[in-house]
């Protein structure tokens, strides 16, 4: 499965998007514009964006602490992200959930998530409701090495396989739980393989190559549309970033390995991609990246003018 | 008017809420065919089938997990958690997902679950199955928490449960469900958040809810033998709390027992104490006192359970005390 010339060129531009983003979340975090904390997606966008083309608005997708490349990917609009960041009334959570909470529930994101492995079972809730209400939507659930090893992990897939559920569920490897190094976390070299135990398909895909990301999650979101039940798919990646912004990850990581991966950033490879083998015009890849750089800028400005929350706001929207 | 027990009394109100509207359906262990550990679900799947009844696998975290996934996105499941003594495993689900998922998006989900549990005492299941464990939901923003004490009330306020936007709480007591009350044929709802006047009386307030509840109206009849009398108020939602009912009943009676099956520490009957303090202070003409479990895990022999759970004597001696 490749994509068509129109879905490489959404994918560039999203990557793009997602990496720009993050980019100017971390300059402004630095200088000390932005509370909480940030967790940055840079070097993982392949693996969002080669998933998120498939969904339309009513699939569904749960996130991580690490979610801003899920929600550019799925269709979140950067103002409002950006003002949530900058804790603005005007953000996608009114300024109360921040950076791990975004959420926009018409397109399907059912939120960040502060707490790792607690999307799993969610998303298997949401592949229920579309299993019983006969749409052929999908749920996504994203989450990472770390996130493997939670209850919620195991109890989450072994519900969507043995109820057949209509879910995709993306481990995006990147090699560490925080400081922690995967051989250190768990004993296993491919969590894939942990799709064994619950008897669904496990696929491991290089996370670093969109169109390989894309062919995979491509054919698991079509078996789960058909009714032919839950996939594990490990996307092997690399953030290139500490696990949040002020961490540079020189305590635990070695540069050498973080330069090795910066040789395999998917923007770049894709870039080349479109160049080489879609024979997409280096102009038209200049409009897109000019059109990012403005959609950035802008979405920083409506965070700036914007109001902050009210005091009252803070009592409101516990209750429906 | 017919008496029906309390396990028949919840059945109802699911099989009426399950009719009502297709979206309710059931998940929890053992719910299917057997009908759940204490029998309340038996039925349900022949009339409404496994896709609306659901066994699940022994799994809290994806049982509440996926009740708020499918809640998110339109349904709204009844979960049943067979013990609450069960719900540790389920705790981020509930606390950090279910409660907080409307706030932290900033209003646009809602979450209408129904968490069914049963807790409390009386058959030396010991520690591990006989907890009392609502301070726990109470302390969390964002959850509701009802425990009812009889089958009428059981009834209307799982109904209204279940019709409620919001994470519902529900905990049962294993040793009512068997118990009978009165039941009317039409159906009706309990709001959540209003407490009820169980037994009115002039001397002394006691706040009870679930089984003792019971135990309260039981004391309060040999106390009146000694001409002690005890108005008797069941919150039966513990959160939102109707304070200003037992604002009132203070304001009546100038003193305060709170009985519970929980034990005491950062428990329900201390909120209750501490809002009485510290709203109506100029009322009491005694202390409040707390009638509580002891500070222990819950004993297997049934001796040692009886002594560490309160009896009707150890409530009698807290309201001849503050009637002193």
């Amino acid at each position: 499965m490749t994509p068509t010339l129109e879905q490489a060129l959404q994918i560039y531009r999203t990557m793009l998007r997602i990496r720009a983003f993050e980019e100017k979340a971390s300059e402004l975090f630095l200088a000390g514009r932005l509370p909480g904390f940030l967790h940055t997606y840079i070097g993982q966008e392949a693996v969002a964006t080669g998933v998120c083309v498939h969904l339309t608005r009513e699939d569904t997708i749960t996130s991580t602490h690490r979610g801003h490349g899920h929600a550019v990917a799925k269709g979140a609009r950067l103002d409002l992200m950006m003002a949530e960041l900058f804790a603005k009334k005007t953000g996608y959570c009114k300024g109360k959930g921040g950076s791990m909470h975004i959420a926009d529930l018409d397109l399907g994101i059912l939120g960040a998530n502060g707490i790792v492995g607690a999307g799993i079972p969610i998303a298997a809730g949401a592949g229920l409701t579309a299993k019983m209400e006969g749409r052929s939507a999908v749920a996504v659930a994203f989450f990472g090495d770390g996130g493997s090893n939670t209850g919620a992990f195991h109890e989450g897939l072994n519900l969507a396989a043995v109820w057949n559920l209509p879910v995709l569920f993306v481990c995006e490897n990147n090699q560490y739980a925080e400081s922690t190094p995967r051989e250190v976390h768990q004993k296993v070299k491919d969590i894939a393989t942990r799709a064994m135990a619950y008897d669904i398909p496990g696929v491991v895909v290089d996370g670093m190559d969109a169109t390989a990301v894309f062919a995979a999650a491509g054919e698991a979101i079509r078996r789960a549309r058909e009714g032919g039940g839950p996939t594990l798919i490990e996307a092997k990646t690399y953030r290139f970033m500490g696990h949040y912004v002020g961490d540079t990850g020189a305590a635990y990581r070695d540069q050498a390995e973080v330069e090795r991966w910066k040789q395999r950033d998917p923007i770049p490879l894709f870039r080349r991609v479109l160049l080489e083998e879609r024979q997409v015009p280096a102009d038209d890849l200049a409009t897109i990246e000019a059109e990012v750089q403005r959609e950035i800028a802008e979405a920083v400005t409506f965070a700036e003018q914007s109001p902050e929350p009210d005091l009252e706001d803070a009592l409101r929207d516990i209750f429906a | 008017m017919r008496k029906i027990t309390y396990r028949e009394a919840l059945k109802e109100a699911l099989r009426e809420e399950m009719r009502r509207d297709p979206r309710v359906f059931l998940l929890g262990e053992d719910i299917a065919q057997f009908g759940g550990s204490y029998k309340v679900t038996q039925g349900l799947l022949d009339e409404f089938g496994p896709e609306r009844v659901r066994n699940t696998p022994i799994s809290e975290a994806a049982i509440v997990g996926a009740a708020v996934g499918a809640a998110l996105t339109g349904m709204r499941p009844v979960a049943e958690l067979m013990y609450v003594d069960f719900s540790g495993i389920a705790m981020d689900q509930i606390a950090n997902q279910a409660a907080k998922s409307r706030y932290m998006f900033g209003g646009k989900a809602k979450v209408p679950i129904v968490l069914r549990t049963q807790g409390g005492t009386g058959r030396s299941s010991a520690a591990q199955h006989a907890q009392s464990l609502e301070a726990w939901f109470i302390h969390i923003p964002g959850l509701k928490v009802v425990m009812p004490a009889t089958p009428y009330d059981a009834k209307g306020l799982l109904k209204t449960a279940i019709r409620d936007d919001n994470p519902v709480i529900f905990i049962e007591h294993k040793l009512l469900y068997p118990e009978t009350g009165e039941v009317p044929e039409e159906e009706y709802l309990v709001p959540l958040g209003v407490a009820e006047v169980k037994r009115a009386g002039e001397d002394v307030t006691v706040v009870a809810h679930s089984r003792m509840v019971h135990l309260a109206l039981r004391a309060a009849d040999r106390l009146a033998a000694e001409g002690i009398s005890c108005e008797v108020v069941d919150p039966r939602t513990l959160d939102p709390l109707d304070t200003p009912a037992i604002l009132r009943s203070v304001e009546k009676t100038g003193r305060l027992v709170i009985l519970q099956e929980a034990v005491a520490q950062c428990s329900f009957a201390s909120e209750v104490a501490a809002l009485v303090a510290e709203e109506a202070l100029d009322c009491l003409d005694a202390p409040i006192r707390r009638v509580t479990a002891l500070d222990t895990p819950m004993p297997f022999s049934p001796k040692l359970e009886r002594f560490v759970v309160p009896s009707e004597e150890r409530l009698i001696a807290a309201v001849r005390e503050v009637c002193a």
